[in-house]
């Protein structure tokens, strides 16, 4: 359920850009949600319709799934994150913090947990369209 | 465009009256304890108090406080649980006790995502309890959180004092409150220390004996107030006017 507290910091960042660029009302709003926080879209999706103010009436809101691929700092190794691989408690802890795959997620050729998320993290705000 | 994130970070502590932050140039000094005292000791003033341990990668207060087995709640955000009259919030929750390798920008997103998904309370004071030196952990505290105060730590060392004065010397050049250094594990009467507070112009807050027995007190909250570290720590909340 912390995806309110996402769509909160998503509805607050997005007011705040739409308020700089002077948009009167936002038509489209793009997000990209990465997989290894393992965000349930039906949740955040809701929560989006239900924390947007009137600038937010009747706008199209899109979200991208961003795979999570991670890269071993030790052995470079590159390999796409899967949460069938972990059991429920790490995954949990993993979704409300994805550095915590640093305690839980070793790469698959040397075991070091010393990798690199080049992407597919967390949420990210990809753009803002609107009518002035 | 952006991380979304930073944008709620004020919002969740808003409703939080003062933020001070337990830090110090070196590792060591006793902030750990110092926060965890602290806390202690305004939850017995009667104050609304929330402890955060912001030292991913050695986090130690739960040690000292003796928590386990307490998760925080789930409700459109993350709700720190109540434990021994205050709201404590560790990454310990979710690590259960293995390690916690991260770099650098990893602390940040970590500490990021903590502050904007952690929904604290009507607090009068968040302590917090810091990694030490001026590494991201620190870095990003100041640029995230509006009004943070610093309590620094050092002890007599000549070595622990010059990296508080780098610290003192950067807060000071970023005009970020320092509420005045603490002097712990004192051998002796020695005011090398105190001078020095004095000449960098900040709040000197007295000193903490050397405790030869504080060891037996950890993870025991009523032994840890009974302490002398406790009756130091106390006098100098006097000083403070908490
Ligand atoms: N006044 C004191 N008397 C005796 N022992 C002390 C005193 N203050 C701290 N200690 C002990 O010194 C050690 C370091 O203390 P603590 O963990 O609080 O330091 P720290 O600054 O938080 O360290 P770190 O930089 O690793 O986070 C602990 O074992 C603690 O019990
Ligand atoms: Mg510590
Ligand atoms: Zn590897």
């Amino acid at each position: 359920m912390h995806e309110w507290a996402l769509a909160e910091a998503v509805i607050t960042a997005a007011s705040e850009i739409a308020e700089k660029e002077g948009l009167k009302e936002v038509t489209v709003l793009k997000i990209k949600v990465g997989e290894l926080q393992q965000i349930e879209l039906d949740i955040l999706e809701f929560a989006l319709s239900q924390l947007k103010p009137d600038k937010f009436k009747n706008t199209k809101i899109n979200i991208k799934i961003d795979k999570a691929e991670l890269r071993c700092r030790v052995c470079g190794h590159q390999w796409i994150f899967s949460k069938e691989e972990l059991d429920k408690n790490s995954a949990e802890a993993i979704h409300f913090i994805p550095e915590i795959a640093h305690t839980y997620i070793k790469c698959p050729k040397c075991g070091s947990p010393d990798f690199e998320v080049l992407r597919g993290r967390g949420v990210w705000l990809e753009s803002i369209k609107g009518v002035r | 465009m952006g991380d979304p994130r930073i944008s709620v970070v004020n919002e969740r502590l808003k409703e939080i009256r003062n933020i001070i932050a337990v830090s110090s140039g070196k590792g060591g000094v006793g902030k750990s304890l110092t926060a965890s005292i602290l806390a202690l000791a305004l939850v017995k003033k009667g104050y609304n108090i929330g402890l955060f341990d912001l030292d991913f990668t050695s986090p130690s207060t739960h040690i000292i406080l003796g928590i386990e087995g307490v998760q925080p709640r789930e409700e459109k955000g993350i709700i720190p649980p109540k434990v021994h009259g205050l709201e404590y919030m560790s990454i310990v929750y979710y690590t259960s006790n293995y390690a916690l390798p991260l770099r650098g920008e990893d602390v940040s997103n970590a500490l990021i995502e903590l502050l904007s998904i952690t929904k604290w309370g009507k607090l009068d004071f968040l302590i917090i309890d810091m990694p030490p030196g001026i590494g991201d952990a620190t870095l990003d505290i100041i640029r995230l959180i509006k009004n943070i105060g610093f309590l620094v730590v050092t002890t007599p060392s000549q070595l622990a004092f010059e990296t508080v004065r780098k610290l003192v010397t950067l807060l000071k050049e970023l005009n970020v409150r320092i509420i005045g250094v603490v002097e712990n594990m004192k051998m002796n009467k020695s005011e090398f220390i105190q001078q020095q507070v004095k000449s960098l112009r900040v709040a000197v807050l007295g000193g903490i004996s050397f405790d030869a027995k504080i060891e037996k007190s950890i993870g025991n909250t009523v032994s840890l107030l009974k302490t002398s570290f406790a009756k130091e720590l106390e006098q100098t909340l006097e000083k403070l006017g908490f």
